[in-house]
C-alpha cells in the first residue's frame, strides 16, 4: 500500500520494517510492526492482538447471575472490573436497585483496583522503560538519599538503606543470573536518569512490590480473595454486622478498621513515593515529548464511580463522562451506549467475518465469526509462521470499535483531558500543579507518552482519596442504622421478564469498558464486551483510520533500530491488556481446522 | 564468590550452619541416600546457581502471575531475587521481541534438562494453534519446544491444569491443558483461579528446599495443599452440622456467618487450601466474606451447574473421603503418578546446573 494521510498522520510503509513480538510487560499477547525512515523515525505502525479466547460464546445460554465470574476471568490484572461491569449490565437489564452500602463497597473495590493497578503498572510494567537498573549500581547511596529526601519525607531514605538495596542488586547482577532483567536495554542512550535517580526508582520498585500485596486485602475482606474477588447481582455478597451476635462471621468493626488502615497507607504511599518518583523521572524526560497519538484529538470516557447508588447519569459520576472530537476541548460530547449509531465495531482489518464489512455493528447486535487469514500482497511468512503482516489486509484478533465513526483513545489520560475540559477542579488543578512543578510546561505537554503516564499517577492519588470518601460515607450510613448490602427482590429468575437487554459500564484502569447483555427465558442470549484495549489497540477501519496505539508510535525517533525501547515505552504508557481486548465470540458449531495432538 | 547460593539465602533468612547441615542429612535420608552423601548435598547447595525458570503464558488472564506477586511468605521479591532465576516471564521481563526470545534459546541450551518450565494458561489447538500467537508462531509450538528441554513442568492455575474458562463449553478455541499435550515430563498441577499466592510460592520453595517435587495425588496436585476439601476445614462447618443455613443474601443468617451450602457453596466438593491457608496473607477466603466457594480449583468447574445451584451429590460428603478416592475415578490420570515418581530425584540435577553433582565432594 502506498503512503496516505489519516487523522493528521502521514503513513509511509516504505522504510525498514521492525517487528516486536512478543511485546512483554503487558497483560496477554501482542505484536507490533513499524517502518522506520532513514533517520530511524517511525513512519508507520501496525499493532496486532495475538490471542483470542471466545468468552462470549461460552456465556451464551448460561445464568446471567453467573456471568460476572466468567467475565471477571477475562482479565486477572484489572481483576474485578469486568465483574462489576457485568453485574451492572444484568441489573440494568432486570431493573434491580442495589443498597447504598453495596454502592459504596463496590466503589471502594473498584478504586482499590485503580490504585493497585496504577501502582503496579508504573513500577513493575512501565518503570524499566525509563529506569536503567544497571546504572543504579553506579549510584552514590548518599546522593540517592539526598535526592530522595529532597522530594519526599518518606522515612525509608537513609544512605544505609539505599546502600543495602544497591548491595543486594550488585550481588544479583554479578551472579550472572539476571532473571527478569536479562537482555534488557541497559546502557541505551534512550535512558536519561542519573545513577542516583535510577537507584531510588529501583528501590521503590522493590518497595512497591511489597506494598501492592497489602492494597488488595480490601478485595479480600469484601470479596474473599484477590485476584478474582466475588461479586453479586443485586449488591455485594458480604453482609455487615456491627452490633449483634455472629458479627465475627460478617463485616465487623475489626474488618472495617483494616480497610480504613489500608486506605491511609494507599494515600501515603501514593503521595510520598509514587508521585514524587513520577515527578522526578518526568523532569529528566520532559524534552522527550513523543507518543501523543490520538490523545490531543479524540478521547472518550464512559465515566464511573456513582456517588449515589443506581444513578448512572453523567452528573452523578465522579469520574468524568464524555467524548472530545478533533481536539476541541470546548465541547465535551454526551455519549449514549444504547444508541445503535454511536458505538460500532468493524472487522475489515480483523480476523473475523461480517456479512457486510463496510458497516459496523452495535454490540447489542454484535456478530463475531473468526476468520484467521493472514494475507495481503505484503504479507510474509506462512499461516503458522508470521514474519511480517500486511496492514492493508486483516491483521489482528482485535476488532475496530469506533464512536460515531471516530477512532478514540481511552484511559487515565482521556479521563483527565475530559475532566480538565469540563473544568472539574479535581482533575484540572492537579494537572496544572504538575505542569508548574515541572517548570511551567504548557498544557499541550500532556498529549504525550509521559502525559499518559502522569495522568495515571494523578488518578492513583485521586482514587486513594475517593476510597476514603466512600469509606466515610458507608460509616455514616451504618451509623444511621442502614446495614443492607443486597437486594434480593429479583434474585429468583421466575421474577424476570421473558426478554430483557441491558448495558453496564465502568472505567477500568485502562479505560472505558462496556458489557451489553440480552436475556431470553432467564438465560443469556447474547453477551458482548467492548473493552479499553479494543479501543486503544484497534487495527485500521474501512476508512483506513488507525487506532490509538498505532497513532501514538507515529513520528517517534528510535535511538537504536534493533532495540525497541521507545516503542515499548509508548505502548506501555497505555497499560495494554490483550486478554481483555480479544475475548470476542464465535458462533456455536463453527468448523475450524485443528493441529494434531501427538 | 558473588552468586547468592541457596545456602547463603538460608543463612540470610536466619538458618544456622548447624541447622543447614542437619537439613542436608534429612534431605539425604529422604532421597534414600546414605548418610555419607549429606556433605555432598551441602556442598552442592552452598555453591550451585539458582534454578532457572522459564514462565510461559498461553491463553490466560494473568491472574496466576498477579497472585504469585501477592505472596507474603516468602515475599515475591525474595523468590525472584534470591531463590530462583526467573529468566523468562513475558509479564515481568525487561526485554521484548528478539531479545526476549533469545533468552528462551539461551536457557534451553545452557540448562538443557535442568530448568523448570512454569506454564500459565494453555494452548488452543483450533485454527492451527493461531488463537494464541507467540513470536509469529502458535504458542503450542513454543510450549512443546521449551518443554522438551525442561526437567519438570509446573502447571499454574486452572487454565494450565484443567483448561479453565476458555475451555468451558463449547470451548471454541479448543483450549487444552498442558498434560494433554506434553506426555514425557513430570507435571505438577497447582490449580485454582488463581491458586493461593502462598501455595504457589510454597510449592516452588518446597521443590528448591527438599530437592524433589512434592508428593502428588492421582490428579497430579500436591497432596499437602489439595488433599482435603474446603468443607473439611471450613470454620462455618459447625453451622452445616447444626443445620444453620443462609437462606437469602444479607438475611439474619448471613449476618451471623451461617453455612452457605444452600446458596450454592461448592466447598463440599472442592479440594483446596482456602479454608486453612486463606487468602492474601490469611486475611479471608470466599466463604468468610459471605459468598459460597465456586470451586475454582476443580476440573471443569464452569460446567457443573450454576454457581448458586445447591450441591446435591451427597456421596462426596463423607469426611473420610479424600482427593485420591475421587481422583481415582477420573480416567486417564494414572500416568501422572508414575511420571511424578520418576521426577523425585530430577530436581537435584535441575539445580546443579550443568555440573555433575557427585564431583567436587570433599
Amino acid at each position: 500500500m502506498s503512503a496516505y494521510e489519516t487523522q493528521g498522520f502521514k503513513l509511509d510503509n516504505s522504510g525498514k520494517r521492525v517487528v516486536v513480538d512478543p511485546v512483554c510487560r503487558i497483560e496477554g499477547h501482542m505484536r507490533v510492526e513499524v517502518n522506520l525512515d532513514s533517520n530511524n523515525v517511525i513512519r508507520n505502525a501496525v499493532s496486532t492482538g495475538t490471542m483470542w479466547r471466545g468468552l462470549e460464546v461460552i456465556l451464551k445460554g448460561r445464568d446471567p447471575r453467573d456471568a460476572w465470574a466468567f467475565t471477571e476471568r477475562i482479565c486477572g490484572v484489572c481483576t474485578g472490573t469486568h465483574a462489576l461491569t457485568s453485574v451492572r449490565a444484568v441489573e440494568d437489564a432486570l431493573n434491580i436497585q442495589i443498597p447504598e452500602n453495596a454502592n459504596s463497597i463496590r466503589n471502594i473495590m473498584q478504586l482499590t483496583l485503580q490504585v493497585h493497578d496504577h501502582l503496579v503498572h508504573f513500577y513493575h510494567l512501565h518503570a524499566l522503560d525509563w529506569v536503567d537498573v544497571v546504572s543504579a549500581l553506579k549510584a552514590d547511596p548518599k546522593k540517592t538519599s539526598a535526592l530522595a529526601q529532597s522530594i519526599s519525607d518518606w522515612p525509608l531514605s537513609s544512605p544505609g538503606y539505599f546502600r543495602d538495596v544497591q548491595n543486594r542488586l550488585k550481588k544479583f547482577v554479578e551472579s550472572g543470573q539476571l532473571g527478569p532483567f536479562s537482555n534488557g536495554y541497559w546502557g541505551s542512550p534512550a535512558y536519561k536518569l542519573p545513577p542516583e535517580a535510577n537507584l531510588m526508582a529501583v528501590t521503590h520498585y522493590l518497595e512497591a512490590l511489597d506494598f501492592q500485596k497489602d492494597i488488595v486485602k480490601i478485595h479480600t475482606i469484601f470479596g474473599g480473595k484477590n485476584p478474582h474477588p466475588n461479586w453479586l447481582v443485586g449488591g455485594v455478597p458480604c453482609a455487615i454486622n456491627i452490633n449483634d451476635v455472629g458479627a465475627v462471621g460478617a463485616i465487623n468493626m475489626e474488618r472495617l478498621n483494616q480497610v480504613s488502615q489500608i486506605i491511609d497507607r494507599c494515600i501515603e504511599f501514593t503521595e510520598k513515593v509514587y508521585l514524587p518518583d513520577l515527578t522526578a523521572i518526568a523532569s529528566f524526560y520532559k524534552s522527550w515529548n513523543y507518543g501523543g497519538g490520538l490523545s490531543s484529538k479524540n478521547v472518550m470516557s464512559y465515566g464511573d464511580i456513582p456517588d449515589h447508588a443506581n444513578d448512572y447519569s453523567t452528573s452523578n459520576l465522579l469520574l468524568p463522562r464524555g467524548a472530545i472530537i478533533n481536539g476541541d476541548l470546548k465541547h465535551v460530547h454526551e455519549i449514549d451506549l444504547r444508541n445503535p449509531d454511536e458505538i460500532q465495531e468493524f472487522v475489515t482489518h480483523s480476523w473475523y467475518k461480517y456479512p457486510d464489512e463496510s458497516k459496523g455493528l452495535h454490540p447489542w447486535d454484535g456478530v463475531t465469526e473468526p476468520n484467521y487469514h493472514p494475507e495481503g500482497p505484503n504479507f510474509k511468512g506462512t499461516r503458522t509462521k508470521i514474519e511480517s503482516l500486511d496492514e492493508s489486509a486483516k491483521y489482528s484478533w482485535i476488532k475496530s470499535p469506533r464512536w460515531k465513526g471516530h477512532a478514540m483513545e481511552v484511559g487515565p489520560l482521556a479521563r483527565y483531558v475530559i475532566g480538565y475540559a469540563k473544568g472539574n477542579p479535581e482533575f484540572k488543578e492537579p494537572v496544572d500543579k504538575l505542569l508548574k512543578d515541572l517548570g511551567g510546561l504548557p498544557l499541550t505537554t500532556i498529549f504525550s507518552t509521559l502525559g499518559r503516564t502522569a495522568a495515571r499517577g494523578l488518578e492513583c492519588q485521586w482514587a486513594a482519596h475517593k476510597m476514603r470518601y466512600f469509606f466515610d460515607k458507608m460509616m455514616a450510613n451504618l451509623k444511621a442504622g442502614d446495614s443492607a448490602t443486597a437486594n434480593v427482590e429479583k434474585w429468583e429468575p421466575s421474577t424476570w421478564p421473558k426478554d430483557a437487554k441491558g448495558v453496564g459500564f465502568t472505567e477500568a484502569p485502562r479505560g472505558a469498558l462496556g458489557h451489553w447483555i440480552r436475556i431470553k427465558d432467564t438465560k443469556i442470549d447474547n453477551y458482548q464486551c467492548v473493552v479499553p484495549t479494543t479501543w486503544n489497540g484497534s487495527p485500521r477501519d474501512p476508512k483506513g483510520q488507525i487506532g490509538a496505539f498505532e497513532a501514538s508510535l507515529m513520528n517517534t525517533p528510535v535511538a537504536k533500530a534493533d532495540e525497541p525501547l521507545e516503542i515499548l515505552r509508548t505502548l506501555h504508557s497505555f497499560d495494554p491488556c490483550l486478554a481483555c481486548s480479544t475475548h470476542v465470540m464465535s458462533p456455536d458449531g463453527q468448523e475450524m481446522s485443528n493441529v494434531t495432538v501427538r | 564468590m558473588s552468586t547468592e547460593t541457596f545456602y547463603e539465602v538460608m543463612r540470610r533468612q536466619g538458618i544456622s550452619r548447624r541447622s543447614f547441615l542437619k537439613f542436608c542429612s534429612l534431605t539425604a535420608a529422604s532421597l534414600g541416600l546414605a548418610p555419607t552423601m549429606a556433605p555432598q548435598i551441602a556442598e552442592a547447595m552452598e555453591n550451585k546457581p539458582r534454578t532457572p525458570v522459564i514462565w510461559l503464558h498461553g491463553l490466560e488472564c494473568t491472574c496466576c502471575s498477579e497472585s504469585f506477586i501477592r505472596s507474603a511468605h516468602p515475599l515475591a521479591k525474595d523468590v525472584v531475587l534470591s531463590m530462583l532465576s526467573l529468566d523468562y516471564d513475558d509479564t515481568l521481563m525487561a526485554a521484548a521481541g528478539h531479545q526476549a526470545e533469545a533468552i528462551i534459546d539461551q536457557i534451553r541450551k545452557k540448562y538443557k534438562g535442568n530448568f523448570i518450565l512454569a506454564v500459565e494458561g494453555n494452548p488452543p489447538l483450533n485454527e492451527d494453534g493461531m488463537f494464541c500467537i507467540h513470536g509469529g508462531r502458535p504458542f503450542i509450538e513454543v510450549l512443546k519446544e521449551t518443554a522438551a528441554d525442561a526437567k519438570a513442568i509446573i502447571s499454574w492455575g486452572s487454565c494450565a491444569s484443567w483448561g479453565c474458562v476458555q475451555a468451558a463449553k463449547p470451548n471454541p478455541t479448543r483450549a487444552t491443558p498442558v498434560h494433554k499435550v506434553i506426555f514425557d515430563k513430570p507435571i505438577i498441577k497447582v490449580p485454582g483461579c488463581p491458586p493461593i499466592a502462598e501455595v504457589m510460592t510454597a510449592v516452588i520453595t518446597y521443590m528448591l528446599t527438599f530437592d524433589r517435587i512434592p508428593e502428588l495425588d492421582r490428579q497430579g496436585r500436591p497432596k499437602m495443599f489439595y488433599g482435603q476439601r474446603i468443607h473439611d476445614k471450613c470454620y462455618r462447618r459447625p453451622h452445616f452440622d447444626a443445620g444453620q443455613f443462609v437462606e437469602n443474601w444479607d438475611d439474619e443468617a448471613a449476618r451471623k456467618g451461617y453455612c452457605l451450602y444452600k446458596m450454592g457453596c461448592k466447598g463440599p466438593t472442592t479440594y483446596n487450601a482456602c479454608s486453612t491457608v486463606r487468602w492474601n496473607g490469611g486475611v479471608s477466603f470466599p466463604i468468610q466474606s459471605g459468598h459460597g466457594c465456586i470451586g475454582c480449583s476443580e476440573d471443569g468447574f464452569w460446567d457443573k451447574g450454576g454457581f448458586y445451584d445447591r450441591v446435591t451429590d451427597i456421596k462426596q460428603f463423607g469426611v473420610e473421603s479424600n482427593a485420591d478416592k475421587i481422583g481415582a475415578t477420573v480416567a486417564g490420570v494414572a500416568g501422572a503418578a508414575v511420571a511424578a515418581h520418576a521426577a523425585v530425584s530430577a530436581l537435584s540435577k535441575a539445580r546443579s546446573g550443568e555440573s555433575d553433582q557427585s564431583k567436587g565432594g570433599k
